[in-house]
């Protein structure tokens, strides 16, 4: 390390390692992982969402994970969260249907209305 | 063995300390023998008063063997009033020792410590280079108990 | 990128160690493990949160959520319940006033008046990684120190944020720099002093702890300023972890060039090494610890000449706190405006306080200087343990002063606090409750003062051990008229002529007390009567008839045999025989024993006799 661009560049990097710590974040993808949730494939649906976000380096995009809603019949339930927009939640999803999230709705900004089950709080 | 020691350092007079500490550590009984200081003071070419001044001042250091295990047990005012004259209580009649004694059967030495900056946790002790907190009498039975049971 | 989704923070503050923090992370890596969850949890060791009585604490990313108390034992409750199915273990969660779960770290009310400058990485970052170091703008303030400003410049930003020494004096920071830049030598040298041994401040081995390399990046930063190439750690051997980390901090840095020759390709070189100590808390006092680093007895000597003209190996030399290189790097990144922003007209910034005794939120905090107590012991620290009632507050270890409830409005400031008679000094504040006999505290002060003069200049050897004998002499019950006048003049005399900071300010536990608690002196001495039933000697037991129902517990449990009654008549101490071991106290089913001050009518009148018979 010799200059001030090169502890920039660390530390871009080591931030990026370290966002689930920090605040800076656009979007929030909180999957239910719930006795029923998990029963219906949320563990391969969380793993999805992952792996999604790392190979296309969403750098603002954080997946977390709640309990159970009561939605069981919709299970696996996946929560779309951005600041100042109503809260978008979307039901019985699969891996292919978190790719189709992804590019639709975290990277472009078009709700996949056929997965939406509700919206707001 | 000591020679081998002071080997490991530069032979300057500021590494004196690190090699007291390193002959202490290596030897079974925890104290540093009037050859080792012998053997010290040839190797850095510092008189051998210097090193018994050095020796004496510091509290860590031992010129008398000591157990195998050696409890440290914070002394001070912020452990005090949490009552750590009820844990040296304890610590003493379990292990048939006063302060600065070794058990019959070498396993512990039992001193005192000005303080171990673990305060938050009063009263603390060390047993070598591990720190227990929130000590009451019964935690001293079941910590002492594990000790001797590993050896 | 990683698939990581949580991060998982362990506080490994030795404080959270000693109560199994270590443990803990191995069963979560065994739990992990199993589960085959390893690629999803990151698990970070981190350096003190600062609430230590809830030890072991830990932290969950993203949300936040703060556990306390876990043990081993809970630990797969938490993978189970929070990692998989995303419900927080609420049995483990802080609780509100209204015993309403706390869900996230910010809202505990132990956080929400700090003010985290020096501390902020320690229990946020993992302490062994540059990277994350790196992350939090580490190295940033150094980097643009070293490629756009001079030494000058560098001590003046330091002035204009009227940072003081954290370590005990509050020496002005720039001071000592200038005096050491203006200096000509071939070697300068740096060194950071973390020798802490006041008992109850436990901040530096915190920071050392938590966040080496903060403290390396302050030291460096001095080192530019006033034109040393080389650094000590000087660190107590009592903590083995702060060593380790500090050594860690200084290969890595050196590793990536950020330690070595022309940094951030500018002139400046540096390396830094670690020196331990053996035990011995003088060697806090500049000078015996530049002694300690040469191979010698740490015995301070006489000021001047100072180190900043003769110092170590007889060069300039410059001897700053931990926390006070800790402030360093965010002085320079948020403005020196920014940090004298804070704080008082003459204290400016923050300080971490040690919060121990009888508090509820025993541990570290960091506020703004000027923070009343009442603010830092009720609010921050959450009052008296048990809801007892608040006595005193000792600030400043053993070389500081006992404070009462009336100054509890009295803002904490250096200048402040020694007009009342106490002092700032690292940081310590011990909370006592009423159970607390203050003789008996500043004997204890005094005691460990006593331990720990090294017995070069006779007022701190001799006097204080005279000054310890009298307190001895009162605590035993034998105190007398003119004890306290004795305690004055001594300590005003050892105050005046001692050569350094121990001897200079050993007395104040005592000074302090006797201005603030007179009275209890005076019943010790006068009534032979200790009010709080601490001091033995001035003290007895007593069993209540009408409580007592005969089961022959303490009597059966006395060493001295000197219970004796039955069932019909009830129990009975005969006092003259008691050696006050408090069994009986101790085993009684229905609290039939209690304490009660003063001395008992029958020994008085049996030690008159013995005097009589003497005569």
């Amino acid at each position: 390390m010799k200059t001030l661009t090169d502890l920039k560049k660390i530390r871009e990097k080591a931030q990026e390692e370290m966002k689930l710590r920090g605040s800076n974040t656009r979007i929030k993808i909180v999957v239910g992982m719930g006795t029923s949730g998990i029963a219906m494939g949320a563990r391969e649906v969380m793993k999805t969402f992952l792996e999604e976000i790392a190979s296309r380096n969403l750098t603002d995009v954080l997946v977390t994970q709640t309990g159970e809603k009561g939605l069981s019949s919709m299970e696996p339930v996946v929560d779309v969260v951005e600041d100042d927009k109503p809260k978008v939640t979307y039901g019985n999803m699969t891996p292919d249907k978190v790719k189709k999230v992804i590019v639709e709705h975290i990277v472009n900004g078009r709700i996949v209305s056929d997965y939406v089950v509700a919206t707001g709080n | 063995m000591y020679k081998e020691i002071c080997n490991k350092y530069a032979p300057t007079k500021d590494n004196l300390i690190y090699i007291l500490h390193d002959i202490q550590d290596t030897h079974p009984q925890h104290y540093i023998s009037e050859e080792a200081v012998e053997v010290v003071s040839e190797y850095l070419k510092v008189p051998a008063n210097h090193i018994f001044g050095v020796l004496t001042f510091y509290s860590m250091y031992s010129t008398k063997p000591r157990g195998t295990n050696i409890i440290r047990l914070c002394e001070s005012p912020p452990c005090y009033i949490k009552g750590s004259d009820n844990i040296l209580r304890k610590l003493k009649t379990m292990l048939s020792v006063n302060v600065g004694e070794t058990t019959k059967d070498g396993a512990f030495t039992l001193e005192l410590a000005a303080c171990l900056g673990v305060c938050g946790n009063a009263p603390v002790m060390m047993v070598n280079d591990d720190v227990y907190g929130d000590l009451t009498e019964e935690k001293i039975e079941e910590i002492i108990g594990k000790i001797r049971g590993g050896n | 990128m990683s698939l990581k989704r949580i991060d998982l923070l362990i506080c490994c503050g030795s404080g959270c160690v000693s109560a199994g923090a270590l443990k803990i992370k191995e069963r979560f890596h065994a739990v992990l493990t199993e589960k085959g969850m390893t690629n999803e949890i990151n698990i970070i060791e981190t350096g003190c949160m600062g609430p230590c009585d809830y030890g072991p604490v830990m932290v969950i990313y993203p949300e936040g959520v703060f556990y306390k108390h876990v043990s081993v034992d809970d630990v797969s409750e938490i993978v189970e319940e929070h990692f998989i199915k995303g419900r927080p273990v609420k049995r483990l969660m802080m609780q509100d006033s209204e015993d309403q779960v706390i869900a996230s770290k910010k809202d505990i009310p132990f956080y929400q008046k700090q003010v985290k400058v020096a501390l902020a990485n320690c229990g946020y970052i993992d302490p062994e990684s540059l990277d994350e170091y790196i992350a939090t703008s580490g190295y940033e303030a150094l980097g643009t120190i070293l490629t756009t400003m001079t030494p000058q410049q560098t001590i003046d930003v330091v002035k204009a944020s009227g940072l003081r020494g954290r370590g005990g004096g509050g020496f002005p920071t720039h001071m000592k720099w200038q005096m050491v830049l203006d200096a000509t030598a071939d070697q300068k040298y740096v060194i950071c002093n973390g020798d802490e041994g006041d008992p109850g401040a436990f901040m530096d081995r915190s920071l050392l702890e938590g966040d080496p390399h903060r403290v390396l990046e302050g030291m460096m930063i001095a080192a530019f300023a006033m034109g040393a190439s080389k650094g000590y750690f000087y660190i107590r051997a009592e903590y083995p972890l702060a060593i380790k980390r500090i050594k860690m901090a200084i290969e890595q840095a050196r590793e990536v060039g950020l330690i070595g020759e022309n940094i951030f390709e500018s002139k400046f070189c540096f390396d830094a090494e670690v020196r331990t100590g053996a035990g011995a808390f003088v060697c806090g006092e500049e000078t015996a610890l530049i002694h300690s680093i040469e191979g010698s007895r740490g015995n301070p000597t006489p000021k001047p000449p100072y180190p900043a003209i003769k110092g170590l190996w007889d060069m300039p030399t410059v001897v700053n706190n931990v926390e006070t290189f800790g402030n360093l790097t965010t002085i320079f990144l948020k403005g020196a405006d920014w940090f004298a922003s804070m704080g008082t007209e003459t204290s400016k910034g923050t300080k971490v306080f040690a919060l121990t005794g009888d508090i509820r939120n025993t541990g570290l905090v960091e506020v703004p200087m000027g923070i009343t107590l009442r603010e830092l012991i009720f609010e921050v620290g959450g009052g008296i343990i048990n809801d007892k009632k608040f006595k005193a507050v000792q600030l400043g270890g053993p070389s500081g002063g006992c404070l009462t409830a009336e100054h509890l409005d009295v803002a904490v400031d250096y200048e402040s606090l020694k007009e009342k008679g106490a002092m700032m000094g690292s940081g310590g504040v011990i909370v006592m409750n009423d159970n607390n006999c203050m003789v008996n505290v500043a004997k204890y002060f005094l005691d460990f003062s006593v331990d720990e003069s090294c017995g070069k200049c006779s007022p701190c050897r001799i006097g204080l051990k005279q000054m310890y004998d009298i307190m001895e002499r009162i605590t035993r019950g034998e105190g007398q008229e003119g004890d306290i006048d004795e305690l004055l003049r001594l300590g005003e005399t050892i105050k005046q002529l001692s050569l350094c900071g121990l001897g200079q300010t050993a007395p104040n536990p005592v000074l302090s007390t006797i201005r603030y608690f007179r009275d209890e002196y005076e019943s010790h001495i006068r009534d032979k009567s200790c009010q709080t039933k601490v001091c033995l000697n001035l003290m007895h037991f007593d069993i209540d008839k009408d409580k007592c129902i005969g089961c022959s517990l303490c009597a059966r449990k006395c060493p001295v045999t000197c219970i004796s009654g039955s069932r019909e008549e009830k129990y009975t101490i005969h006092q003259v025989d008691c050696v006050k071991c408090g069994n009986c106290l101790d085993v009684c089913p229905v609290k039939a024993v209690t304490k009660v001050p003063g001395i008992h009518a029958d020994v008085i009148a049996v030690n008159e006799i013995k005097c009589d018979m003497e005569d």
